[in-house]
C-alpha cells in the first residue's frame, strides 16, 4: 500500500510501475555485483552499498528530467543508476579504469555525469547539499525551469552545510528538493544517539519550508511526494525537505562490513521483509499492471547488462600514469 | 587591451603602479578598491553569466565598499545578498559554476575560510579532477586579508599558503590598483576556482589604472623595481614595504630588485629564478607567519633551480608564529615592514 501520512493512497499507473521497478532492479543488481566483486578482492577500494534504499532514488528520479541536477553522497551508486548512468562507465570507474566516468580519478564516491543531471556523488557528508542549491540558483538565473535535488542521510542532516544550505535555499526561494534518506544510522551510530528528534522532516520548520515524511520503502509513495515537491519548486514555490524512512540492508561499508554489532538481526529482518522491490512487484501484480514473468524478465535482462558491464570494465585499459596531472586545472 | 607582463612592459621605478600602460583609453589615478570595483563592474557588463553573492554585498556594497554601486546597476538577480553562511555561499558558487555560470562569491574576511574550507578545498578545487575532467568550476572567491587595522586574531590573517597548497585552486594577491583590477578580471575569466586576496590596508592606496577592460594574467610576476644586488620577493602589501626598503638601500648604492609574484598559485618560478641568478641573494617577505608560508616554497624552488648562483641562503621575513595580536604595540611588532626587510637585506649582503 502506498499511503501518505495523511492516509491518502496513491494510484499506480502501469508506466510508472514499470519505470520504478526497472530503476530499482537496476540499482539492486548493480550493487549486489559490485559488493561481491569488492569483497572478493577483485575490485579495488571501498563501497557504500545502496541496497534496501532503492525506492528513494527510483521514486525521486522518476520525477526529474535529465537536465535537472542532483548531488549525491558517499552511498551514491543508487542515485547515479536511477538517474540513468551507464553501467559500463560506472563499473569501469569502480575498477579505476580509464574508461570510467572519472577516467579512474574518482572511484566509487565521485561518479558524475552532467548530461543526465548527475552533478556528482560526494565523499564528504553534507558536501553536496550547498552545491545542489547552487545548481538550483543557476536554473533560476537562467530561467530554464530546472530543479535540483540534494540527497543526504539522517547523519548528514546534522552537519552545518545542511542547515546553511536549507536556509539559503529557503531565503532565496530556490527550486531544490532536500531529500533525507533516513536509514536510521550515521555510519554505526543509531539515530536516537545522534539527534534528539524522531523526524528529520521537523527540521524544515526551522527554515520555513515544508517538511514531508514518506515511507522510503514504497517507491510509489516517494514518487508522489517528490512529484508534488518538484511541481511546487518548478512553479517558484521554493524548496521542500523530504524525509524518506528507509534502511540499508548491508553494512555501512561493503556487504558484511566490519561486523560491528550495532544492529540486531531482528531489526534487519523486519526491514528486509519490506524489501522495496518485492513490495512494488506484489502491488503491480495484484493490480494487474505487471505480470510475474514480466518482472522476472527485467531481472534477467539487467543481469546480462551487469555481466557485460563488468566484462567491459575488466577488459578496459588502466589510466596512463603519464596523464596523472591531467585535469587538475581547466586549461 | 594591455596585458601587463614583466617581459613586455617597462617597470615602474616609483613602485606604486604596474608600469607604463599601452592602453588606448585614459589612465586615471584610482584607489585599489575603486580599481577592483571597476574590474567587477566591467566584467558584469561584459558577461551576463557573472553574478555576485555574499554577505552585505548588495545593499551595503560590501563592508570594504568593494562592490559599491553594483546592485544599483545590475539588480538583485545578479547581486545577491545572502545569510551569514559561508559554506552555503561558496557551495552556491560551486553549484552554479558547475552549471556554467561565473559566480563571484565574497568571503568578507579571509579568516572566514575556516567555516567554508570544505567547499573550497574538497569541492571547488577537486571537482574537475575527481570527476574526470568533465566539470569546470569557474568560481571566483574574493576576500580581504592582512593585519594592521587592530582587527586582531580572527580578522587579520593572511592564509594564502593554505590555498596555494591545494591542487585545483589559483590564488592572486594584488599589491596595487592596476593589479587589483587586472587580476579580478583574469580571475573571473578563468575556468578554474580562483581566490583574489585583497589587502585591507591597500584599499585606499592610489595608482594608475587604465579605463579599459584589461587583465593581468595569472602566473606572471612583475619586477616592481629592477636591481642587481639583492632580490626581494614580496607578496601583497609587502611589495610597498620592499620598495620603501629598496629606496633606502639605493641611497647607500645598493640596488634591490623587488619582485611581485602577483599570484602565488600559479607561481612564476622562472622570473624568480632568473632574478636569483642575476643578484645571487634572495629575501622573501610576506605578512603570513613564516613557518610553512609561501616563502618556504619560494626558497625551496630557488635553491632547486639556482643553488649554484647563490652567495647566501635564501632568507625569509614573515610574521612570528603566533596569532595576530590586538594591541597596536604588539601588532606593529608582529607585521613585517620596511625596516625588517632592510635588516634582512643587510644580512644577505654581509655574506660574500
Amino acid at each position: 500500500m502506498s499511503v501518505t501520512q495523511d492516509g491518502v493512497q496513491f494510484t499506480l499507473e502501469r508506466d510508472l510501475a514499470v519505470d520504478l521497478h526497472r530503476r530499482m532492479v537496476r540499482i539492486r543488481l548493480f550493487e549486489e555485483e559490485a559488493g561481491r566483486l569488492m569483497e572478493a578482492g577483485v575490485m579495488p577500494g571501498f563501497l557504500h552499498l545502496y541496497v534496501g534504499q532503492e525506492a528513494v532514488a527510483a521514486g525521486v528520479m522518476s520525477t526529474l528530467r535529465d537536465s535537472d541536477q542532483i548531488t549525491s553522497t558517499h552511498r551514491g551508486h543508487g542515485h547515479a543508476v536511477a538517474k540513468g548512468a551507464n553501467f559500463q562507465r560506472m563499473f569501469a570507474e569502480l575498477y579505476g579504469k580509464s574508461t570510467g566516468y572519472c577516467h579512474g580519478r574518482g572511484g566509487s564516491m565521485h561518479i558524475n555525469d552532467l548530461d543526465i543531471g548527475m552533478l556528482g556523488a560526494n565523499g564528504i557528508v553534507g558536501g553536496g547539499i550547498p552545491i545542489a542549491v547552487g545548481a538550483a540558483f543557476a536554473s533560476v538565473y537562467r530561467n530554464d525551469g530546472g530543479v535540483s535535488a540534494a540527497f543526504f542521510g539522517d547523519g548528514g542532516s546534522n552537519i552545518g552545510s545542511f542547515h546553511e544550505a536549507a536556509n539559503m535555499a529557503a531565503v532565496l526561494g530556490l527550486p531544490v528538493l532536500l531529500v533525507c534518506e533516513n536509514n536510521g544510522y550515521a555510519e554505526f551510530t543509531a539515530q536516537a544517539d545522534h539527534m534528539r528528534i524522531t523526524d528529520v522532516a521537523d527540521r524544515a520548520a526551522g527554515y520555513g519550508i515544508p517538511g514531508v515524511i514518506v515511507d522510503g520503502m514504497d517507491a510509489v509513495a516517494v514518487h508522489q511526494v517528490a512529484l508534488a515537491a518538484v511541481e511546487r519548486a518548478r512553479a517558484g514555490g521554493g524548496p521542500t525537505l523530504i524525509e524518506a524512512k528507509t534502511y540499508r540492508f548491508y553494512d555501512h561499508q561493503g556487504v558484511k562490513g566490519l561486523r560491528i554489532p550495532y544492529r540486531s538481526a531482528e531489526e534487519v529482518q523486519t526491514w528486509k521483509a519490506r524489501d522495496p522491490i518485492a513490495l512494488l512487484e506484489r502491488r503491480a501484480v495484484e493490480e494487474g499492471l505487471m505480470e510475474p514473468a514480466q518482472c522476472s524478465a527485467v531481472w534477467d535482462a539487467i543481469r546480462i547488462e551487469v555481466a557485460e558491464a563488468v566484462a567491459f570494465a575488466e577488459s578496459s585499459p588502466d589510466p596512463d600514469p603519464a596523464d596523472l596531472l591531467e585535469d587538475v586545472y581547466t586549461v | 587591451m594591455s596585458l601587463q607582463t614583466q617581459q613586455s612592459q617597462p617597470t615602474d621605478k616609483t613602485g606604486t603602479g604596474p608600469g607604463t600602460s599601452t592602453a588606448s583609453t585614459p589612465v586615471r589615478q584610482l584607489t585599489y578598491v575603486k580599481a577592483f570595483n571597476e574590474g567587477m563592474a566591467q566584467m558584469m557588463r561584459a558577461d551576463e553569466d557573472v553574478f555576485l553573492a555574499g554577505e552585505d554585498v548588495g545593499g551595503y556594497g560590501g563592508v570594504f565598499h568593494m562592490f559599491d554601486g553594483l546592485k544599483d546597476e545590475f539588480g538583485s538577480r545578479r547581486v545577491v545578498d545572502t545569510p551569514i553562511s559561508e559554506a552555503a555561499i561558496i557551495g552556491l558558487g560551486v553549484g552554479a559554476a558547475a552549471r556554467g555560470l561565473r559566480p563571484v562569491c565574497d568571503l568578507m574576511f579571509m579568516d572566514f575560510l575556516g567555516v567554508c574550507m570544505d567547499q573550497v578545498v574538497n569541492q571547488a578545487a577537486k571537482m574537475k579532477y575527481m570527476y574526470g575532467g568533465t566539470v569546470s568550476v569557474p568560481l571566483t572567491i574574493t576576500t580581504a586579508a592582512g593585519a594592521g587595522l587592530g582587527a586582531s586574531a580572527q580578522h587579520s590573517q593572511s592564509l594564502e599558503a593554505w590555498l596555494a597548497h591545494v591542487p585545483g585552486l589559483k590564488v592572486a594577491m594584488p599589491s596595487n590598483p592596476y593589479d587589483a583590477k587586472g587580476l579580478i578580471v583574469a580571475a573571473i575569466r578563468d575556468d578554474n576556482p580562483t581566490i583574489v586576496v585583497l589587502n585591507k590596508l591597500l584599499l585606499g592606496t592610489k595608482g594608475a589604472v587604465p579605463e579599459d577592460l584589461y587583465e593581468v594574467p595569472f602566473g606572471t610576476a612583475r619586477i616592481a623595481r629592477p636591481g642587481q644586488d639583492v632580490t626581494v620577493v614580496a607578496l601583497g602589501r609587502m611589495v610597498n614595504e620592499a620598495l620603501a626598503a629598496a629606496e633606502q638601500l639605493a641611497a647607500e648604492g645598493i640596488e634591490v630588485e623587488v619582485i611581485d609574484p602577483r599570484t602565488v598559485q600559479p607561481l612564476d618560478t622562472l622570473t624568480l629564478v632568473d632574478s636569483a641568478r642575476r643578484t645571487n641573494r634572495v629575501l622573501v617577505v610576506h605578512e603570513a607567519v613564516t613557518f610553512g608560508g609561501i616563502g618556504a616554497e619560494i626558497a625551496a624552488q630557488i635553491q632547486d633551480e639556482a643553488f649554484d648562483y647563490l652567495d647566501a641562503p635564501v632568507l625569509r621575513v614573515g610574521a612570528p608564529f603566533s596569532p595576530v595580536p590586538f594591541s597596536p604595540v604588539l601588532e606593529r611588532v608582529y607585521v613585517p615592514d620596511a625596516q625588517r626587510i632592510l635588516a634582512g637585506c643587510r644580512r644577505l649582503l654581509e655574506r660574500s
